[in-house]
């Protein structure tokens, strides 16, 4: 269990939103917060790393839950 | 080819100063797949902090024109081709399986029942995302479309040198 400061719900939404909705909900964060990013877009396993990379924000980690018809993945971003 | 002549003179001179990761795509493409990559590779970009240009013509020019507009000249071949050739988000054809518009109508229904953007949405996000948009004045003359057509918020008429002005400083350059 990774703690989060300010949740994101993006479950139901498809590339590119998941990463729009990211960049939009990291604005709201001070430096040091960690936002968590709710997706059922198994894309974003690749995509919220790169997002980090290319942003300079902090990647922490992600978490995987399964569910009996999807798996929801939970992607943890610290605000630089 | 007139240097002194590029409007975005200050942009530019900003640009070399930041020197952003920059993305420039032409979209020549007016149809409904191509347009919906081309936002989806736009808003990403933007979404990443990327300088994002996209620089619309021949029939991606549909893309940016307002629902239905049809051609403004006054020749009697433009006004023809301008009633066959329709702009709008909501005109543009799959690129396959088209089938007269039932195709077309079937995808969009799929992706809204999947909450996928359409053009529409995905156009008004990379508006909101400060993607730069231009229209290619060269085809807009020749396809007949007046910019009183357009939609808002498409930021400059220009041509090829201005594209080449940013695609220069891209490190992604995509033509759709």
């Amino acid at each position: 269990m990774i703690p989060a400061d300010v949740k994101l719900d993006t479950l139901g939404y498809f590339c590119p939103m998941p990463i729009i909705l990211t960049s939009k909900k990291i604005k709201e964060l001070v430096p040091g917060q960690v936002l968590e990013v709710a997706s059922d877009d198994e894309g974003i396993k690749k995509d919220m790393p790169a997002w980090c990379e290319t942003t300079g924000h902090g990647w922490v980690g992600l978490e995987e839950e399964p569910g009996a018809d999807k798996t929801i993945y939970k992607a943890y971003v610290k605000k630089s | 080819m007139n240097a002194t002549k590029l409007e975005p003179a200050t942009a530019l001179a900003e640009l070399k100063e930041t020197k952003p990761d920059r993305v420039t795509l032409v979209v020549l493409s007016g149809d409904m797949d191509k347009a919906m990559a081309a936002f989806i590779i736009a808003t990403g970009a933007a979404a990443m902090g990327m300088k994002v240009t996209m620089f619309f013509t021949f029939w991606g020019l549909n893309i940016i024109r307002k629902e239905g507009a049809t051609s403004s000249a006054t020749d009697w071949m433009r006004r023809a081709f301008g009633w066959i050739n329709k702009g709008g988000t909501e005109n543009l054809p799959l690129s396959r399986f088209h089938f007269g518009g039932l195709g077309t109508s079937m995808m969009k229904k799929v992706m809204k029942n999947n909450r996928m953007p359409g053009i529409a949405e995905l156009l008004e996000t990379a508006q909101d995302l400060g993607v730069q948009m231009i229209a290619c004045t060269t085809t807009l003359g020749m396809m007949g479309i007046s910019k009183d057509t357009l939609i808002d918020g498409v930021d400059q008429l220009a041509g090829v040198s201005t594209y080449l002005a940013e695609a220069r400083h891209g490190s992604v350059n995509l033509f759709i």
